[in-house]
Formats: structure tokens, C-alpha cells, sequence
């Protein structure tokens, strides 16, 4: 089973403290949504337990091995990544940049660009070029690329802004079920938090680099997390179909 | 399959225009029938010893600059960029006219491409010192001045030159030309523009994956360090050594990948083949007109590449300006 343990990870950019001594451990199995207000150090945490952002002081672990010392492509076979507004700087057709995606395992695969294009609803835009796609098209192809190598760990970074709700909830059940038919660690900051309560495993909430709860969506989001997360009142409503937060004005 | 297939057209339309390349010339035209066996014949001397070295250093120096082009263009992700952006075609200018200045040019054949390869390599090291830890921007940045400088360097010579002949050998070497070349400078350029396709080929995968940003490409096993490194280094090789044979042809790296980068799907690994064929079709091309314009002297091959390739670098700017408003 596949397992992330960061220890005491501290990072600082330009004189700022943007996560501060953050221990945190998951494995093979959890969608974990990344919670927090704007600047909470979500994208921050993402990049660093990817290996892309070297911390201060502390250590990422993959498998017990710290990801400082792997190379770049044995670390890319492992882990996928997908930064926050990823974008692709040449007319690229749909299915040669998913295809990018493949690099870290030396070759191309149509088959698994075919069925990733499937998944994410991307046939029809597939010899499209995707410097002429809309917003939330380029996200939704965006996704596709981290997906399509089907890697042990995924950090994905907003992978649910500008979507429309049914390809957000698609996008965000896709990711639930790598995790839990697939025992993949998805980890991604998402900012709906209807979402993260239906459907993430757990949650790590996030302001000014530290880590203020760490729990199941249920047990963890209540109307005292949020508004001390988010300087906002709200509550956590339930009826007979589920919960779902209410932020009141 | 029709990606492949615009390449082998592109190959075919280059092998062609370099067999009937070979036919004019100052010395008249030369008609393969007419070419008898005797070594001491004079049209056989000037096939073999002019116009062919002439045919195979155009194709070896317009290959360096297209494909040097290419990369270019793919790792710093602007359609703008050049081989000469990186301090390497001024590098090897201020070496060659160096050496011609101080007269060592004169005392050995070889000195003037030595030095222009030493300068070229000079050019590159100083961008890469200045440049290298703040991203792409600022190793271009870092590449326009240190080829301001050495520009200016090259200027200096040129003005402190007491002697008109020097002067006047050192304006042409400037302006660039595969005329008057002979199987030395083939052979002495020929290894070094190897290693440096070599080396420079090997960056497609790497490039492709770039497309997608400098994080992405890093967390798909990118070493941005290392990418940044072979491409310096293979360009200093390929270009530096061509520049210091040819003197400096301007916009071949600029309009090779323009030209080919459409029938490729606007990959940057598939563009890099092409971009050398195309580089190679391109010079000749000049060449082959620079031979035929019924001008009373021969232009130089770079003027000629300067007054095609600015109105359509021109036309560039103005295109990306009605793209993005």
C-alpha cells in the first residue's frame, strides 16, 4: 500500500512563512480534500508533498523514501501532479497534450489516451487545439493529463474551478473512485465544500500554513471549523438525503 | 501517418534543390555529362573542390540553424526566439574578427573558425553565468546583453583596425557566406555540429513535456537544470562551430520551425526534424540565389537571409499583435 508521511515541513518564500511544522501521513485508498481560505498554503502543500517545492526544514516521504533524494522520473512514475490553471503553450491537439501525460513511462499509449478521453468527456473535442478551448473545457483536459498515467499518488491542485456543476461532480467522483476502487492516494484542494463533504474521504483544513483539522467531512466540518477557517458564519445543515453547508450572510 | 509524410516531402524537395544546386555558379554552369573523369579537368576541380564542400557545408550550417531554432523555440515556449538570443552568434563573431584582427587568422587557415568556436562558447558561458536561477526571462535577458556587449566588442575591433583590407575581411565574415569554402571547414565544423544535433535531438522528449509549463514539466520527471544545460551546450556546439566557418546568417533559426511547425501538429519534439531539413532547404535556397542574382559581386549569404527574414519577422509581431490584443 502505498503511503505519504510529511514531517515537520516547514517552507518559507520570500522572508513569509507559508506552511509552518506540518505533519501529516496518508495512504493508498484516500481522497483527501484540501481545504482553506485563499493564501491558506493549499497549493504550497500540494507542490512540496509532490517533490516540486523543496521545503525549508522537514521531509515528504513516498514509500518511506525521502523524495528529495528520488530522481525526477522515478518520482514522475509515482506521483502526478496538476497545478492550479495549468495551461499548455502550443496549439496542441486534445489528444497529443493528454498524451504528454505518459512521459514519465517512456512512450505513447493510444488505448489509454482513448479511455481517458472517455471518461472525461473529451471525445468530441479530442482533435480540438487547446489553445482554443474554453475555461473549464482546458481544466477538464487538464485533468485528463494527470490521470491518463494512472499514477500510485495524485496532487491535484483546484481541479474543480471553472467547471460546470456536472463536470465537477463527475470530475470529483472520478477522483473518488480512483481512491477507493483503485486504492490510489488522491489528494486535491477543492474550494466546494458540498463536494468535499459528499464525496472526499477525509480533509485537511489549511490557514496560514497550519494545519487546523484533520478528519472525516463529517466529523470534521462544522459550523465553529468554518468560520474560524474562513472568517464567515457557517453551518453545517442536515436532512433526511445528507448534510450540506450553508454559508449564512 | 501524414504528419511523417510533410517531412518525407520536405526530404525529397531538399535532396532535389541540392543536386540542381550544384549546377550554376560564377564559373558558369556545370552539366553533370559534361563532367569528364581527369582530375586536372577544371570543371572537375570545381565541382569537387567548390561546389560540392559549398552543397555540404550549406546543408550542415542550415540543419544547425533550423534545429537550433527549434529547441529554441520550444524550450523558452516564444515563436521570437533565435539562436542568435543566447549570446552565441555575437560570441563567435567578436572570436573570429579577433583572430583576423590580431593577424593570427592570417598565419593559420584554421584560426579564424577556432576562435569563432571559442567565442561562441565564451558567449554561451557568460549568458549562463548571468542568467542561469531565474527562469527562463532572465536567461534571455542575460543573452541580449552579453550579446550587446559583445557586439560592441566586435564593433571596437572593427573600428581600431588600422588596415582597410582587414576591415573589409572582417565586414565580410560578418555578414556571412558558404562562398569560397573548401572541405577543411566542412571537415573542421562537421564534427562539432554533429554532436551538437546529436545532443540537441536527444531534448524532444524533454521539450514536449515543457509545453506544458516549467511545474508541469518537472513533475513529469522534467530536470529543467540539466534540459537547460544540453540545450546551451548542443547549440554553442552546432551553431558555434557553423557561425565560425559561415560568419553569422541571421532568421534561418527564426523561420525554420515557423514554416514546419503547422504540418506537425505544433509539437515541439515532431517540429525538430523538419526545423533542420527546412533550415537546410532555406540556406540553400539563399545560396542558390545569391549565386544567380546577375549582380557584378556575389551578395553575402547573410545580407540576403536579413532581407527575406526581417519583413517576415515583422509580419510575425504584427500576427501575434492581432492575436492577442
Amino acid at each position: 500500500m502505498t503511503s505519504l508521511a510529511a514531517t515537520n515541513l516547514t517552507l518559507m518564500r520570500g522572508g513569509r512563512v507559508i506552511l509552518q511544522d506540518l505533519s501529516l501521513a496518508a495512504t493508498g485508498g484516500e481522497f483527501i480534500a484540501v481545504i482553506g481560505p485563499n493564501g491558506a498554503g493549499k497549493s504550497t502543500l500540494l507542490a512540496a508533498l509532490a517533490g516540486l517545492s523543496p521545503p525549508d526544514s522537514g521531509t515528504v516521504q513516498l514509500d518511506a523514501v525521502p523524495v528529495a533524494g528520488l530522481a525526477a522520473r522515478d518520482l514522475a512514475r509515482q506521483r502526478g501532479y496538476l497545478p492550479q490553471n495549468a495551461r499548455c503553450e502550443w496549439p496542441l491537439a486534445v489528444e497529443r497534450m493528454v498524451a504528454l501525460g505518459l512521459a514519465p513511462l517512456g512512450g505513447e499509449d493510444d488505448a489509454r489516451v482513448d479511455a481517458v478521453l472517455a471518461d472525461c468527456d473529451l471525445l468530441a473535442l479530442r482533435k480540438q487545439a487547446v489553445t482554443t478551448l474554453s475555461g473549464g473545457e482546458l481544466a477538464r483536459a487538464m485533468l485528463a493529463r494527470a490521470l491518463v498515467a494512472d499514477p500510485a499518488v495524485l496532487m491535484v491542485d483546484e481541479p474543480l474551478a471553472g467547471l460546470d456543476p456536472r463536470h465537477a461532480w463527475e470530475a470529483a467522483r472520478r477522483l473518488r473512485s480512483l481512491a477507493m476502487e483503485q486504492r490510489r492516494l488522491v489528494i486535491a484542494s477543492i474550494h466546494d465544500l458540498n463536494i468535499v463533504l459528499r464525496l472526499a474521504t477525509r480533509v485537511w483544513a489549511l490557514r496560514d500554513g497550519r494545519l487546523l483539522a484533520d478528519g472525516a467531512p463529517e466529523a470534521v466540518l462544522d459550523g465553529a471549523l468554518l468560520g474560524e477557517l474562513f472568517d464567515m458564519k457557517a453551518e453545517l445543515r442536515r436532512s433526511g438525503a445528507g448534510a450540506w453547508v450553508d454559508f449564512a450572510p | 501517418m501524414k504528419r511523417s509524410a510533410s517531412t518525407w516531402w520536405l526530404l525529397l524537395l531538399l535532396i532535389l534543390v541540392a543536386l540542381v544546386s550544384l549546377l550554376p555558379g560564377r564559373a558558369g554552369w556545370l552539366l553533370p555529362w559534361r563532367l569528364s573523369g581527369h582530375e586536372a579537368d577544371l570543371a572537375h576541380l570545381i565541382f569537387w573542390q567548390l561546389r560540392l564542400p559549398r552543397l555540404m557545408l550549406a546543408l550542415l550550417v542550415g540543419a544547425a540553424l533550423g534545429l537550433a531554432g527549434g529547441v529554441l523555440q520550444g524550450l523558452t515556449r516564444n515563436p521570437l526566439a533565435e539562436p542568435g538570443l543566447l549570446g552565441i552568434s555575437s560570441g563567435a563573431s567578436l572570436g573570429a574578427v579577433v583572430a583576423i584582427y590580431s593577424g593570427i587568422g592570417a598565419a593559420f587557415a584554421l584560426a579564424v573558425p577556432l576562435f569563432g568556436l571559442a567565442g561562441a562558447l565564451l558567449g554561451t558561458l557568460l549568458t549562463l553565468a548571468v542568467g542561469t536561477g531565474g527562469g527562463m526571462l532572465s536567461l534571455i535577458l542575460a543573452g541580449a546583453a552579453v550579446s550587446g556587449v559583445l557586439l560592441a566588442g566586435t564593433a571596437l575591433v572593427l573600428n581600431l583596425s588600422p588596415n582597410p583590407y582587414t576591415a573589409y575581411e572582417i565586414s565580410h565574415w560578418m555578414m556571412g557566406s558558404v562562398a569560397d569554402c573548401s572541405w577543411q571547414q566542412v571537415g573542421l565544423a562537421a564534427p562539432f555540429v554533429a554532436v551538437g544535433m546529436v545532443v540537441l535531438f536527444a531534448t524532444g522528449p524533454a521539450l514536449d513535456a515543457l509545453s506544458l509549463g516549467e511545474l508541469q514539466a518537472a513533475s513529469l520527471g522534467v530536470d529543467l537544470k540539466v534540459l537547460r544545460w544540453r540545450v546551451v551546450v548542443g547549440i554553442a556546439l552546432a551553431v558555434g562551430a557553423a557561425t565560425a566557418v559561415t560568419g553569422t546568417i541571421g532568421f534561418i533559426g527564426l523561420l525554420a520551425p515557423h514554416l514546419v511547425r503547422g504540418s506537425v501538429g505544433h509539437s515541439p519534439r515532431r517540429t525538430l526534424l523538419p526545423a533542420a531539413l527546412m533550415g537546410a532547404l532555406l540556406l540553400l535556397l539563399a545560396d542558390v540565389i545569391a549565386r544567380l542574382l546577375p549582380l557584378s559581386q556575389e551578395l553575402n549569404l547573410g545580407v540576403l537571409t536579413g532581407l527575406i527574414g526581417s519583413p517576415f519577422f515583422l509580419w510575425l509581431v504584427w500576427r501575434m499583435k492581432r492575436e492577442s490584443p
